[in-house]
Parts: C-alpha cells; sequence; structure tokens
C-alpha cells in the first residue's frame, strides 16, 4: 500500500437530488488493482450509497462500462497505475439516462437489439427435421461473421458514438454489428426482415464513419467497419432492385 | 423512476482529439467540391476564346491564389490518405475461400491513384 489516487463520481440519487453532482474519495491503491477495485472498495469502507452495475470482473460480462475521463472503458479492464497520480473522474455511460449514480437506463438499446432480431431465421422450407443432423458450417463460412459475434453489448460503443449521443433515433454500432453476425451466417436467411430495419435513415445511414466505436470496443468487434459493410450490401440489393429483371429475386 | 438525461454535450467534436479530426476529414469534401467548381468554371473559360482564358490565367497567377490552392492541396490530400486508409474496412474482398488481406486492399487503391495520376500528368505535360 502506499499510493493514494482520488476519484471524482458522478453522483445522482433520484429521492434525493435534483441535479446530479460530483463527489471525490480518496483511495489507497495497490499496482494490480483495476478502476472496479477502487469503486468496490468505496462502496465496503467508505461509502455504501454508491450504485453501479458490475458483475464477471473480467470483461466477460460487459456490465461495468463507465466513463472514465471522458472515455468510455471496462472499469475491471482499466488500471489505476495508468491514471496515477491523475485523478480519475468515473462517469455513466454518455448518451444514456441516468438511473442511478452510474447506472444506465438501458431500454433503448434493448428495444433496438430486439429490432434487429438477433437470432437464427429460417425459410421454412429449408429446415430440417433432427434425424437428417446439424447444420454444418465450414471454417470460411464461421470466419465470416465471428468477428461481429464477440459483442458482449458493454455499449461502449454508443457513448463513443457522437451521431448516438446527440441523437438516441441512430440505431447505433452494436445493433447493427449484431445484424451483420446474423446477415452473414451461412445457416440464417432472415437479411431481408434485418436490412428492411437498419436499411433505414436512423440505421446505417445515420453513420458518419467517426470510428470510435471500434476504438473503444474492448472486443475487437469492429462495429463501424460492420456498419460500413452493410451500407454496401444495402447499396447493392438497391440497385440490383432496379436493374437486375425482377429486381434481382430468385 | 426519475431517470435524469444529460443534456448532450454542446460542440462535441472540440471534447476530444479524434472527433476534432473527424470533422476535419469531413470539412474537407468542402475545399474539394470547391476545387471542382473551379475546376469546370476553368474549362468553361478555356471554350470561351483565347481572351478569356487569359484573363483567367492572369487572375490565378496572384500569390493569393497560389495561396488559396496550397491549402486546397494540403486538405485534398487529408481527405484522400484518412479516405483511402478506411477502405479495407469498408472493402472485404474474397478471393474464393480466401480473404484478401487488408494491405492488399490499401496497396490496390494507392497503386491505382498513382496510376491515374501518371496518366493525367502525361496527359498535361506532353
Ligand atoms: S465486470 Fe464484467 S465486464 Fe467488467
Amino acid at each position: 500500500m502506499g499510493k493514494t489516487i482520488e476519484l471524482e463520481i458522478f453522483r445522482y440519487i433520484p429521492e434525493i437530488d435534483e441535479q446530479p453532482a460530483y463527489r471525490s474519495y480518496e483511495v489507497e491503491f495497490e499496482d494490480d488493482w483495476v478502476i472496479l477495485d477502487a469503486i468496490n472498495h468505496i462502496k465496503d469502507k467508505m461509502d455504501g450509497s454508491l450504485s453501479y452495475r458490475w458483475s464477471c470482473r473480467m470483461g466477460v460480462c460487459g456490465s461495468c462500462g463507465m466513463m472514465i475521463n471522458g472515455i468510455p472503458k471496462l472499469t475491471c479492464a482499466t488500471f489505476l497505475k495508468d491514471y496515477y497520480p491523475k485523478k480519475v473522474k468515473v462517469e455513466p455511460l454518455l448518451g444514456f439516462p441516468v438511473e442511478r449514480d452510474l447506472v444506465i437506463v438501458m431500454d433503448d438499446f434493448m428495444t433496438k437489439l430486439e429490432n434487429v432480431k438477433p437470432w437464427m431465421i429460417r425459410d421454412k422450407d429449408k429446415e430440417k427435421t433432427i434425424d437428417k443432423g446439424e447444420y454444418l458450417q465450414s471454417p470460411v463460412q464461421l470466419e465470416k461473421f465471428i468477428q461481429f459475434s464477440m459483442c458482449i453489448n458493454c455499449l461502449l460503443c454508443y457513448s463513443a458514438c457522437p451521431v448516438y449521443v446527440v441523437d438516441n433515433n441512430f440505431i447505433g454500432p452494436a445493433a447493427i454489428a449484431l445484424a451483420q453476425r446474423y446477415n452473414l451466417d451461412s445457416r440464417d436467411d432472415g437479411q431481408d426482415q434485418r436490412n428492411e430495419y437498419i436499411g433505414k435513415h436512423e440505421g446505417i445511414w445515420d453513420c458518419t464513419f467517426v470510428g470510435e466505436c471500434s476504438k473503444v470496443c474492448p472486443e475487437d468487434v469492429d462495429p463501424a467497419a460492420a456498419i460500413q459493410q452493410a451500407k454496401v450490401t444495402n447499396t447493392q440489393n438497391f440497385v440490383k432492385s432496379i436493374l437486375w429483371p425482377f429486381g434481382g429475386k430468385k | 423512476m426519475k431517470p435524469y438525461y444529460r443534456p448532450p454535450p454542446h460542440m462535441f467534436w472540440l471534447h476530444r482529439k479524434p472527433y476534432f479530426m473527424f470533422i476535419i476529414r469531413e470539412m474537407t469534401s468542402l475545399f474539394i467540391a470547391g476545387f471542382c467548381l473551379f475546376l469546370l468554371v476553368f474549362i468553361y473559360s478555356l471554350g470561351q476564346g483565347r481572351e478569356t482564358f487569359d484573363n483567367m490565367v492572369a487572375f490565378l497567377d496572384s500569390t493569393f491564389m497560389i495561396i488559396v490552392h496550397w491549402i486546397v492541396l494540403v486538405f485534398a490530400l487529408y481527405h484522400t490518405f484518412t479516405w483511402f486508409n478506411l477502405t479495407p474496412k469498408v472493402m472485404v474482398v474474397w478471393i474464393g475461400e480466401k480473404k484478401v488481406p487488408e494491405f492488399m486492399v490499401l496497396g490496390a487503391v494507392y497503386g491505382g491513384w498513382i496510376g491515374v495520376s501518371i496518366v493525367i500528368a502525361w496527359l498535361i505535360l506532353y
């Protein structure tokens, strides 16, 4: 022990506060402490009223995302020593309403996530019975979508996206990346349904390719790439629908 | 539940460098568009006869216009490099079962750019 760092934490308790305020805590820490350790320490030893989300403590569950000095980070994967001796400002993820302290309301994302239908959609006539065995996939078919399937729904990408933060109508990076994840899956037939949703103006066309979503993504999903690739596919489909006989439909 | 809605940040691009660089990249298109317009006017003046064209050339032959062109060139280069560098993200090329590596996609766009530039330079200079 020995080193002490200051954490300035965004506090908002709806029953008491009209407006949020910042409260500072001095925390003694070890070099292997992540920011979440300090927040847990504050909750246990200094101020039990602090609310925040966390679960796995190992960058898997995606629930501990917060703004750290203005940049969205998983607090369980961000070390205090990288900020020391400067102070660390901890705020709830930007772009979302605040439920309490560091806890955000994520209903908007949940609705959008459901709207992109992130599950396997199959044409009825292509379905086979269980005794015919599983739907096999080659390594190449897997490679086409595997990267976009790594999303842990931590929402860091939404907070990094100025388009979403300024206008919540944008469907946003993670939801579109997940749409692509299923669209590119060789076992899936739901492209038309998903593209109808993400092909709207508030979908892929709202994206101006700032690219920050991909930079903050802890799983290297690269949602910015997913969105641009969806733009290419949707444009091709549009051109085909005009130029091809029968609108390119088989 | 009484959630607190934070006001969206005013002028977000002034808050962090990557956002600022993004806005610069977007702004460069104004310079590109401006230069395209200028080119059209220039070509038009060429069709209006010797005198108009000579006037145009005289107008361009001032320190001010040369400085303006240098500024446009810097922005055009920034525009080109930033967008070209993003191409591999947008264009995922598969040849059969193999994904073409990013550096080859990049190589192709830069190669194409240099190729076209050489052809244009050759047309103008000879
Ligand atoms: S606590 Fe699970 S990702 Fe940080």
